[in-house]
């Protein structure tokens, strides 16, 4: 269970996020929807421990576990997973032996055997394979040369080999076409179960449609200011954020 | 008035050109090989010394700390090289292996189908070019003459480099190479230069690529952490004929690798890549001079350094294009990455380009490691010591992954593992 409590964080001394209050339950996949600058992408990168954001006050645990305390690699090894809105291109680093490295270093630090080159490779295989990933991703840089499409993809692979406790999806649509978008979502969707859950950040209702949401929050100048069932995604989509937000204020 | 003015004292490195000199007047009677080459590198280190920071060539690598130290004569009775044997990289090749400048039978395996002389200098390269050519032709005692004829694939050559200067007894050596390819021959050379102590070593070597050959020359200095690496490499390229080389530093107190190579025949290519890797107060200079004497050459240059504590990276690359020498492709491209603050890169491209239809370019960066890039990778698990090391040898990879020779490279890449793993995390 991912809890974040009155959750406040500021760049460079600029309030983003002014207390939010969010449980995602084991299991459970919530969406985070808002307009551009509400805070949406703040929120994962708090989750996640980059360097730049202030915490000025609340908590965000995972099973307990205080995420706010830990490093970034520490989080990852407790079972949070973000995908990039922009993933990283790393000139010179093999999507394969990224992949294994990161396996391995979450593995070890879980206390759990390493895998071996082939016992990494194949899971690798069918993987990509079951993301309709040409197997030859795996032998390319990471993300150097990759479509707007390949790169979610590979965020989605990197999702489905490190199997998270909680993933976030940090507006994994955008930029994509309808095709790879349900390949996006198919792989999500084939992760869902006990064990599994996901926080869904996206400003368009579009994705929810493939990955059918449990709750639906609507994000609004750094605080969640509604919450509803999958049909609130539809509402956004009807009638706009700006009566939404209104309506709420 | 009567103004009596004292005569300056001499500085240092006068002081340790003197004692060079004074080596040379007492040894010369003795040391074997060509006389002539011995004597007109004396006559040019005589007049010239050893260079200063005042010359342009030598702006960035002062040779002062060199000059503060006395050196000897390497001892006869050698110590015990076995340890440094094993640092060799584990390439099943033959080898010839050189302990203090001086050739060693024991030590090392001759190849088949290569031509080899030891046991004087091998005097190809032009002591003009150079004080520390000058000085290398008036004190060389040894070097290997390695020839392979036309034609002829000469496979894997290792040539090996000890270094051992007891505690309180600098050495200085300066072995004296000449590799020579007839047309079409090919040869894969791979030196390797390390060592214990305090040492100057001051290798020359020439190479004289003939038509259509090809002299693949992978190098790794590793040499003793007080040590003085100054070497010298003249290579002249004929028509279609190709010297590629990669270079790796990663030891010496000093080191400086300079390469002069000349496309003298049309076609004519040549690589010049190099990696420097330097820790602590380091300092690691990669100088090239490229000739473009003939139509449609073309040189290509990747030189990569990673810096930290307090070390120090030089890069000079000077392209020269002869009036003749039309359709001249050259291209250089320097990179730098500095993990501390304390480290420090000078680069100097130059091009002089007397031809007008040609293709040259240059370009140098400097930066520290990519925040963004190393967020990524924590942000998979990755912990910060492995991930910093990822992303220095995904830099160095564009350097070291055109090198073809699988065991040459394997090596290499042993070599940087065990600088990463000296590293303080």
């Amino acid at each position: 269970m991912l809890k974040i409590d009155a959750l406040a964080a500021s760049i460079e001394d600029k309030d983003i996020l002014r207390g939010i209050d969010l449980a995602v339950p084991d299991g459970e996949v919530h969406a985070i929807m808002g307009p551009n600058g509400s805070g949406k992408s703040t929120l994962s990168y708090v989750l996640a421990g980059r360097d730049g954001y202030e915490v000025t006050g609340g908590t965000a645990t995972l099973n307990g576990q205080d995420l706010l305390a830990m490093e970034p690699e520490e989080r990852a090894a407790a079972g949070l997973f973000l995908a990039f809105q922009y993933p990283v291109e790393l000139p010179g680093v093999n999507n394969a032996n990224f992949l294994r490295t990161a396996l391995n270093a979450i593995r070890r630090a879980r206390g759990e055997a390493e895998l071996d080159a082939v016992q990494f490779l194949k899971l690798a295989r069918a993987e990509a394979k079951r993301l309709s990933m040409p197997e030859d991703m795996l032998k390319r840089n990471v993300n150097v040369g990759f479509s707007g499409g390949e790169k979610k993809r590979n965020e989605v692979l990197q999702m489905a080999i490190l199997r998270p406790r909680i993933a976030i999806l940090d507006e994994t649509d955008s930029g994509l076409d309808i095709d790879a978008l349900k390949i996006v979502a198919e792989g999500v969707n084939a992760l869902r179960g006990p064990g599994f859950s996901a926080l869904v950040i996206t400003h368009y209702q579009r994705l929810l449609d493939h990955i059918v949401p449990d709750r639906v929050h609507v994000l609004s100048a750094g605080r969640i200011v509604r919450s509803g069932g999958p049909e609130l995604a539809h509402e956004l989509e009807a009638r706009g954020y700006a009566d939404v937000v209104a309506e709420a204020a | 008035m009567n103004l009596a003015v004292a005569p300056a004292a001499p500085s240092l490195l006068e002081t340790r050109a003197a004692a060079f000199l004074a080596r040379h007047e007492g040894l010369r009677a003795r040391l074997p090989g060509d006389a002539a080459v011995r004597a007109e590198g004396a006559a040019l280190f005589r007049a010239a010394g050893l260079p200063g920071p005042r010359e342009e060539a030598w702006r960035y690598t002062n040779l002062r700390a060199l000059a503060e130290i006395d050196f000897h004569e390497p001892l006869v009775a050698q110590a015990d090289c076995a340890g440094l044997l094993a640092r060799l990289p584990a390439i099943d090749a033959p080898r010839l292996v050189f302990v203090c400048g001086r050739f060693r039978a024991d030590l090392s395996r001759l190849p088949d189908g290569v031509e080899v002389v030891t046991g004087a200098p091998a005097s190809a390269a032009d002591p003009a070019r150079g004080r520390l050519v000058a000085l290398n032709a008036m004190l060389a005692e040894d070097g290997a003459a390695i020839r392979v004829a036309a034609g002829v694939d000469a496979g894997t050559l290792l040539l090996a480099s000890l270094g051992i200067a007891p505690q309180g007894h600098a050495v200085a050596f300066h072995p004296r190479h000449a590799v020579e390819l007839g047309d079409g021959a090919t040869l894969t050379l791979i030196e390797v230069a390390t060592g214990t102590g305090t040492y100057l070593h001051n290798p020359v070597l020439s190479a004289r690529v003939g038509a259509g050959a090809t002299l693949t020359h992978l190098r790794l200095q590793d040499e003793a952490e007080g040590a003085f690496h100054l070497s010298t490499v003249q290579a002249e390229v004929a028509e279609r004929g190709s010297y590629d080389s990669f270079a790796l530093a990663l030891g010496a107190r000093l080191g400086r690798m300079e390469v002069h190579a000349r496309l003298a025949g049309a076609r004519a290519a040549a690589h010049l890549n190099a990696a420097q890797l330097l820790d602590g107060r380091r300092h690691a200079d990669f100088t090239t001079v490229v000739a473009h004497d003939a139509p449609a050459t073309a040189s290509r240059q990747t030189v990569k350094t990673v810096l930290s504590g307090a070390a120090r990276g030089v890069f000079q690359g000077k392209i020269e294009v002869a009036r003749i020498a039309q359709k001249t492709d050259g291209y250089q491209m320097n990179q730098a990455l500095l993990l501390s603050p304390d480290a420090e890169m000078d680069s100097k491209p130059q091009l002089e380009i007397y031809a007008d239809d040609v293709k040259c370019s240059h370009g140098a960066t400097v930066g520290e490691l990519d925040g963004e890039q190393l967020f990524y990778l924590r942000s998979r698990g990755i912990p910060p010591d492995i991930a910093r090391a990822m992303l220095v040898r995904a830099f160095l990879a564009e350097a070291l992954d055109p090198i073809a020779h699988e065991a040459g490279r394997a090596a290499l890449e042993g070599a940087i593992e065990r600088w990463w793993q000296r590293q303080p995390a």
